[in-house]
């Protein structure tokens, strides 16, 4: 009777996690692979049909506009340079924050915080409106106090692509900065105190004590960081208003949803989201396993 | 030694420049937001970098509520939210509590599948989910926006909440065992407030994700009477000469709960990430 009650309990429990995990994870991941072997579309949504590989074929050798490589290298450039800047600007803050004698602490924590609690949407939109050729305050400010002259932001396929990382540079740094000051927090005071008697430097002090030190916190938020980098749409989308000017201005995943949502391409787009999640995926696991592989050394 | 102290304030002056010049960036976006907001209408698009405009008005705010239907658009958003808020808390809390504690078949492949989510490109389960709710007539209604906001943000509410509930010892469920509470009551009585921070979390993260997404509403949510504020901030971008006025007041107004929710529970945001991912 108690046995029965207790495994009556543990599926009480358990079961909307598995109903939940079903409906939500595991049937559409399964659903996607379908679409991508098919010909689904807005003119075969009923009719459709396997076959094959076709989709994935069609995505690595038939000319696209924008072509698809281009698109690919351009999403791995926007990562590296956007993870790079979070995280020398996030850590850099953090050290700068973590000083013992800067006075008002809390008062900067919550004004460098500010740009990750702002909504992603308000985010793009303000600053597409920044980025206005005639009004937008950044060519105001380049005028009127550098004496420089206008650029125009989103017209044109260069710099509108540096349009969408300034904005995603200034959306990400807060991120990288929390987590680093968490795990600054945390190392023990008098290692530095034990340096400093050995005469040590400030290089010295911040390559042999914090990065070892906060290496273990910040590797899990690279990655984390990394995968929201790459998978972010809302950005890109938003900010080059779906890829203005004629789709010049694309990242992977705004290129499949333009593909899947406005191209009604569905067995496409639902290979291309294969395509980026097995690179996430291959990323994820080797870049884990190399840092924990060095890590090992310390 | 007075050269150890000219260095040392030469730091500190250096430190504090780099901090007010980074909280101005940080700032300068948001007091856009409020300037565009207070401009009179006769001047929406001005080339002056004033913070208040001269001739400022609240007069945005009240055609946003008089001649705009904002606030029909902020009650459906409210509905919307709320009710991903309650559906994701009262699952991730007792599906998180289910993987923390009890072993058994299948375990490990969900915890997995559950984590792996987070490498899915958006139009993974987009797609599919969108073809699903085309099949069952759901698109453009209530019930099928607030599937894909439940199901698009559980997966990371059910790892925080398996990862928080770890770190509370098993020896409080066997006291309160001893102490005569049933299974059901520790669970409950004793360990569910005790996850407190983590289920605020928790409902910070669904709260605010349905309250500004944007992407997913534009395809479900076509009949501007269900409308999302999403949807109308981004309508009234779309026509920046004209309405750009009431693009800032709508966005002061979407922005102001949000940044004062994550500004007052920040603290507690990053001891709940950093566990997630470090214990990850």
């Amino acid at each position: 009777m108690k046995n029965w009650r207790h495994n009556a309990y543990v599926f009480f429990l358990v079961a909307p996690a598995f109903v939940i995990l079903i409906g939500v994870v595991i049937y559409p991941f399964l659903y996607n692979i379908v679409l991508s072997l098919s010909n689904m579309s807005l003119a075969h949504i009923r009719d459709w049909k396997i076959i094959g590989f076709q989709q994935y074929t069609k995505i690595f050798t038939e000319p696209s506009q924008p072509d698809f490589y281009v698109v690919f290298l351009k999403t791995i450039i926007w990562t590296v340079v956007n993870l790079f800047f979070h995280v020398v600007i996030g850590v850099s803050l953090a050290l700068v924050l973590n000083q013992k004698e800067i006075r008002g602490k809390a008062m900067f924590r919550t004004l460098l915080v500010l740009p990750w609690a702002v909504p992603q949407l308000i985010v793009a939109l303000t600053w597409r409106g920044m980025f206005n050729y005639e009004y937008g305050s950044i060519n105001l400010i380049l005028t009127q106090w550098f004496g420089m002259h206008p650029i125009a932001w989103l017209k044109s396929p260069l710099e509108a692509f540096i349009a969408v990382i300034i904005t995603n540079v200034w959306l990400g740094f807060p991120f990288m900065m929390v987590i680093a000051l968490g795990a600054l927090q945390s190392i023990p005071h008098d290692l530095y105190e034990a340096a400093e008697i050995d005469g040590a430097s400030w290089y010295h002090k911040l390559k042999n004590i914090t990065i070892p030190l906060i290496r273990p916190v910040m590797v899990p938020a690279i990655t984390l960081g990394t995968i929201w980098t790459f998978n972010n749409l809302n950005i890109v989308w938003l900010v080059s208003n779906a890829g203005e000017p004629s789709d010049q201005t694309h990242l992977m995943v705004s290129f499949v949803y333009k593909a899947a949502f406005n191209f009604y391409r569905y067995g496409y787009g639902a290979a291309l989201s294969m395509v980026i999640f097995v690179v996430l995926l291959v990323f994820s696991l080797v870049f884990m396993r190399k840092t924990k592989a060095t890590e090992a050394v310390y | 030694m007075n050269n150890d102290k000219s260095k040392k304030i030469a730091r500190i002056s250096a430190s504090y420049i780099v901090l007010i010049i980074f909280s101005l960036i940080a700032l300068f976006p948001v007091v856009q937001v409020f300037t565009i907001s207070l401009r009179p209408a006769d001047r929406l698009l001005s080339t002056s970098l004033e913070i208040i405009p001269k001739d400022a008005s609240l007069n945005t705010y009240k055609i946003l509520f008089t001649e705009r239907p904002f606030f029909l658009w902020l009650m459906n958003s409210t509905l919307i939210a709320v009710v991903v808020t309650l559906t994701g808390v009262a699952l991730a809390s007792t599906a998180g509590y289910g993987f923390s504690r009890f072993r058994f078949v299948g375990k490990k492949l969900g915890l997995l599948s559950l984590l792996v989510t987070q490498m899915f490109p958006a139009t993974m389960l987009l797609l599919p989910m969108y073809i699903m709710l085309v099949k069952l007539h759901l698109i453009n209604t209530y019930l099928g926006i607030i599937i894909m906001y439940s199901a698009t943000a559980l997966p990371f509410c059910i790892w925080q909440m398996k990862g928080y509930y770890d770190t509370i010892p098993m020896s409080l469920e066997e006291a309160g065992r001893i102490d005569g509470c049933n299974q059901f009551q520790t669970f409950y009585k004793i360990i569910f407030p005790l996850a407190a921070p983590a289920l605020v979390i928790t409902a910070l993260f669904s709260f605010m994700s349905a309250w500004t997404e944007y992407v997913v509403a534009a395809q479900i949510l076509q009949d501007t009477d269900l409308w999302t504020l999403p949807l109308g901030l981004k309508s009234f971008e779309a026509n920046m000469g004209s309405e750009w006025g009431l693009y800032g007041a709508a966005s002061v107004i979407v922005m102001i709960p949000v940044v004062l929710l994550f500004l007052s529970l920040s603290k507690w945001l990053v001891s709940g990430l950093t566990m997630g991912s470090v214990k990850g």
